[in-house]
């Protein structure tokens, strides 16, 4: 089970869906974090299989691990950050085949089969980094890798997202130091870097 | 994969700093090392100055790389960048050739901690003289070797170019003749002149570590790492002071990955940075302690702050602003013109303010590795302050300050919060009790319940109004815990807080008093970004607007009349606030200045706001610089709030990267949206009832302002600070705003408080 957050919206998007200004309590309130289970025994589970920025893996420990911690602790892939452990912040976002997924809440069980991206297996520069550098977006930097593997999957849905179209794909990734303002002018160039690539 | 090698690629040698210089001597390596003593160049309280080393600062390799130390923090504020760009500078090095190397935690850098805003505004005279000084022996070195005189010789970056015959040699090439050179006295030492700077207050410059941060290469707390290394997660007691009575572990043993317990031993009032105490889970990842924690039944025993109920507190707090408290400055005769006022039959404004608690939420939680080992520790933390943690696990541990090593990682934020390292001396006793290094991670949820809080606050504002609107006595009193309260268990009077926008305000009133009341504490106060700033402004500026209302006059207008004239504002201060007053004098043109600026960029009186749409403005100085804020708010049918536009006139005196000036003052604005629009921490029986950000919102890209304009007024005064100052003027221009727009005065935070539809 993927968080809700993530599932697709009405309209087949796999981008969190929620109005603008209207994320407040209910939206929030609404996410189901995977069943965690304190009240028993965890014991190791079978084999799963799956690949890792294009690496075959395997995990045969705690499936209700997050991936996550997997990501973070087994294969040192520390590019993703750990923030809440809620869905509620972003900074854990990473790809799963290709769509834009919360790993603090997405359990091992449930990428068995399933193509996990992180920022490590983004190649640099990519058009969203590329511009993240020319707009300078980063302060502390700690969330900056959940925000631009967001907006590259927001990307890959929408290439010429409008205002509104970022707010909404980005409402959920939560930036302490208040880079926001950045992240838009970013998003907006870094489309026309892609399109630049893609002319090129 | 080995982190620490990785975190070394950017941070230097994994080696002790005397290390460093044997290792930089044996490559070959320019490191300035001849010692004299000058004046002291730093105030550090109560200990000697260490004396001026250039070569704790800077080293130049015989392939040209010049490596320099940056011994303040970067959490977001970039100072690890600002400081090093200034010392390049100087040298007049070519920065794609400049390494960084993170410094230690250590008193020979003088004083470490990144906070108040001042890493530049006390280091740029220093960082200057020691670029100059290798400058100046690089030509000496290139003149020795040409056989001309050394004025003949000027730079270009990172060579010394003999002018008449055009040869150039390298600064790699010169490092060591350079080496064998007696270090020039500061007087005879050659600075740039302003027109010269190649760095210092250029657009070009950005944050020397964003090609790491947008790859996910940059290593933050959370990614550092130690070969052999365990996990730990901490139950703490949920009320402070509160020790274990008993505790049952079984259930968490038996959870997969869950190695042992250990506990921590609670503190010893004061607090200060000591561990809270508790019961640790030692795992084989951060999941498996987090989960092995969940499964523990701790009994805690009871503690006084188990009395802590915020409502109940505020009213203490309130009904204390109502008496006269200390006086904190006193000017002309408050209560003659008070009763004055009464007899003449003038019109007296009272308003009271309350603000809550809140929590810094760096987006990095508190996390640190450490090891002891043979009655030495080695931390790797994201920390503001590296000399407290060797001093707080020094005195946890009975070892010797010297005897614990702390590296600096990048700080995934900070806020203030990593200026209190408890995590770290968490890590070092646990690994006292284990024998391998430890890495504590706190929950989201750990960071909220175990902040170290920004105050509660309450105060009381008075003004007597003249037949022309201005006030002709104004008096404010203010209480909250005071953050003196984390080093002394009996503080209940505001100390250093008072210079953060209390007893300077900048207002032409000819009867002002300034007054503190006291009050408890029950849970650890520490100082948040722009700290007793942010009551101080909202009650004083939401107040001032509040008076231009009263007086029928336009508040822009209204606010440059009660700022008055240009003039050095007369302040009754001591210390190190009377030492800045000397360099930094309260400048009222200066503030008058940002007032107009922010004011004209908003088009303030001159375009027409529509139905729930209004501009509302706050002018405060803050670590020395001075911000003027125009919000412009709408109010929706629901009284939904959004913040369409801000704009922002700043003057910090000199700058060095004002790109990245504007981004702290961008950020400064979601940071005030965060704290007007959601902000609050409350307590029930001594229990912290916020968690995560669910019920401790900040704003999100949908709520933040959506454009903010910053505006920095040139100027040449000495460069005062960045981080902070943008915060205190947010909120009340923001509910000066909504006042104007919907006839609702907030004297509350947060907004969610006040029904505005």
């Amino acid at each position: 089970m993927t968080a809700r957050w993530f599932s697709p919206s009405p309209r087949g998007s796999t981008l969190p869906h929620f109005a603008l200004c209207d994320y407040d309590m209910e939206i929030i309130q609404h996410q189901p974090a995977f069943a965690r289970r304190y009240d028993r025994e965890l014991t190791g589970g079978p084999m799963i299989r799956f690949k890792v920025n294009g690496k075959d893996r395997t995990f045969d420990g705690d499936p209700d691990m997050p991936l996550l911690w997997y990501l973070r602790d087994v294969a040192q892939l520390t590019g993703t950050k750990f923030g809440c452990g809620m869905s509620l912040c972003g900074a854990c976002t990473v790809h799963q085949n290709g769509a834009a997924i919360r790993s603090c809440v997405t359990p091992m069980k449930e990428v068995g089969g399933a193509e996990i991206t992180t920022i490590e297996g983004i190649a640099p520069m990519h058009p969203v980094q590329q511009a993240w550098m020319e707009i300078r977006v980063p302060q502390c930097g700690y969330c900056q890798t959940g925000q631009i593997m967001q907006a590259i999957a927001l990307l890959k849905e929408n290439q010429n997202p409008s205002d509104q179209d970022i707010d909404v794909a980005m409402s959920g990734n939560l930036c302490r130091c208040g880079t926001y303002q950045r992240i838009r002018a970013a998003i907006h160039e870094a489309v026309k870097h892609q399109a630049a690539k893609e002319t090129a | 994969m080995n982190l620490i090698e990785n975190v070394s690629r950017r941070t230097g040698p994994h080696v002790s700093r005397r290390g460093f210089l044997q290792v930089a001597l044996a490559s070959g390596a320019f490191v300035l090392s001849v010692r004299f003593v000058p004046p002291p160049l730093f105030a550090a309280e109560g200990e000697a100055a260490p004396a001026f080393d250039p070569s704790l600062w800077m080293s130049i390799a015989a392939d040209g790389t010049v490596t320099i130390v940056a011994h303040r923090s970067e959490m977001g504020c970039g100072s690890r960048t600002a400081l090093p760009l200034i010392v390049a500078d100087e040298l007049d090095a070519d920065w794609s050739k400049v390494k960084i190397d993170q410094a230690i935690g250590d008193p020979k850098y003088g004083e470490q901690d990144t906070d108040g805003s001042h890493s530049v505004r006390s280091n740029f005279d220093l960082m200057r003289r020691v670029g100059a000084t290798g400058r100046a022996m690089l030509i000496s070195a290139a003149a020795t070797q040409w056989g001309v005189p050394q004025e003949k010789c000027s730079t270009e970056p990172h060579f010394v170019v003999h002018g008449a015959t055009g040869r150039k040699l390298g600064y790699g090439e010169l490092a060591a003749a350079a080496a064998k050179l007696p270090v020039p006295r500061e007087e005879n030492l050659p600075l740039k002149k302003r027109p010269e700077w190649r760095y210092i207050g250029k657009e070009s410059n950005s944050l020397f570590d964003l090609p790491e941060i947008v790859t996910g290469q940059a290593i933050f707390g959370m990614d550092a790492a130690m070969p052999g290394m365990v996990f730990a997660s901490v139950e703490h007691p949920p009320v402070l002071g509160q020790k274990i009575k008993s505790y049952d572990d079984q259930a968490a043993l038996r959870v997969v990955g869950v190695q042992k317990t250990l506990t921590i031993d609670t503190f010893k009032p004061p607090h200060q940075f000591q561990p809270l105490g508790g019961v640790a889970v030692i795992a084989d990842n951060t999941w498996a302690a987090f989960q092995g924690r969940k499964s523990l039944k701790i009994e805690w025993d009871g503690s006084p702050h188990s009395v802590y109920n915020s409502a109940p507190f505020r009213k203490t707090l309130e009904a204390t602003s109502r008496q006269p408290g200390k006086v904190v400055r006193n000017v002309g005769d408050v209560d003659a013109a008070f009763r004055q006022s009464g007899k003449s039959g003038g019109t007296i404004v009272e308003a009271e303010f309350y603000t809550p608690h809140l929590a810094h939420v760096s987006m990095e939680p508190p996390v640190a590795v450490a090891e002891y080992r043979d009655g030495k520790v080695l931390a790797w933390a994201p920390t503001q302050n590296p000399q407290a943690v060797q001093e707080t696990i020094a005195a946890v541990l009975g070892i010797k300050k010297e005897d614990v090593i702390c590296h600096v990682t990048l700080l995934g934020g900070g806020f203030g919060r990593k200026s209190k390292p408890d995590q770290v001396a968490e890590a070092a006793v646990l690994s006292k009790q284990l024998g391998k290094p430890v890495k504590v991670v706190w929950s989201r949820e750990d960071d909220i319940h175990f902040d170290f809080f920004h105050s509660v606050a309450a105060m009381y504002l008075r003004a007597a109004i003249g037949s022309d609107g201005r006030p002709t006595a104004w008096l404010q009193r203010t209480v909250y815990p005071p953050i003196n309260s984390t080093f002394d268990a009996s503080a209940k009077y505001a100390d250093d807080e008072m210079g953060l926008g209390w007893n300077n305000l900048p207002f032409d009133i000819p009867n002002h008093r300034a007054e503190n009341g006291p009050a408890d504490y029950h849970v650890r106060i520490g100082w948040l970004r722009s700290v007793a700033n942010i009551y101080h402004a909202f009650a004083i500026h939401s107040f001032a607007d509040e008076l231009a209302h009263h007086a029928k006059r336009d508040s822009v207008e209204y606010l440059l009349d009660l700022i008055g004239p240009p003039r050095i504002v007369k302040l009754e201060l001591t210390g190190d606030e009377a030492e800045d007053a000397k360099t930094f004098p309260l400048d009222t043109a200066r503030l008058r200045r940002v007032v107009e600026v922010a004011a004209e960029k908003s088009g303030w009186g001159k375009k027409p706001m529509g139905k729930g749409r209004a501009l509302g403005i706050a002018a405060h100085r803050s670590f020395l610089t001075y911000v003027a804020t125009v919000v412009e708010v709408e109010v929706d049918n629901r009284g939904q709030v959004h913040i369409p536009n801000v704009w922002t006139a700043v003057d910090a005196g000199t700058i060095v990267s004002p790109d990245n000036v504007r981004n702290q003052f961008e950020g400064a604005a979601a940071f005030g949206t965060s704290l007007a629009l959601f902000g609050e921490i409350t307590a029930t029986n001594g229990v912290i009832d916020q968690s995560n950000f669910n019920n401790f919102q900040i704003a999100r890209m949908n709520r933040a302002p959506r454009h903010v304009d910053v505006t920095i007024v040139e100027s040449e005064a000495p460069p005062a600070g960045v981080g902070e100052p943008g915060v205190p003027p947010f909120a009340p221009a923001l509910c000066n705003a909504i006042f104007a727009a919907t006839g609702r005065r907030v004297r509350e935070l947060p907004l969610s408080k006040t029904k505005l539809a």
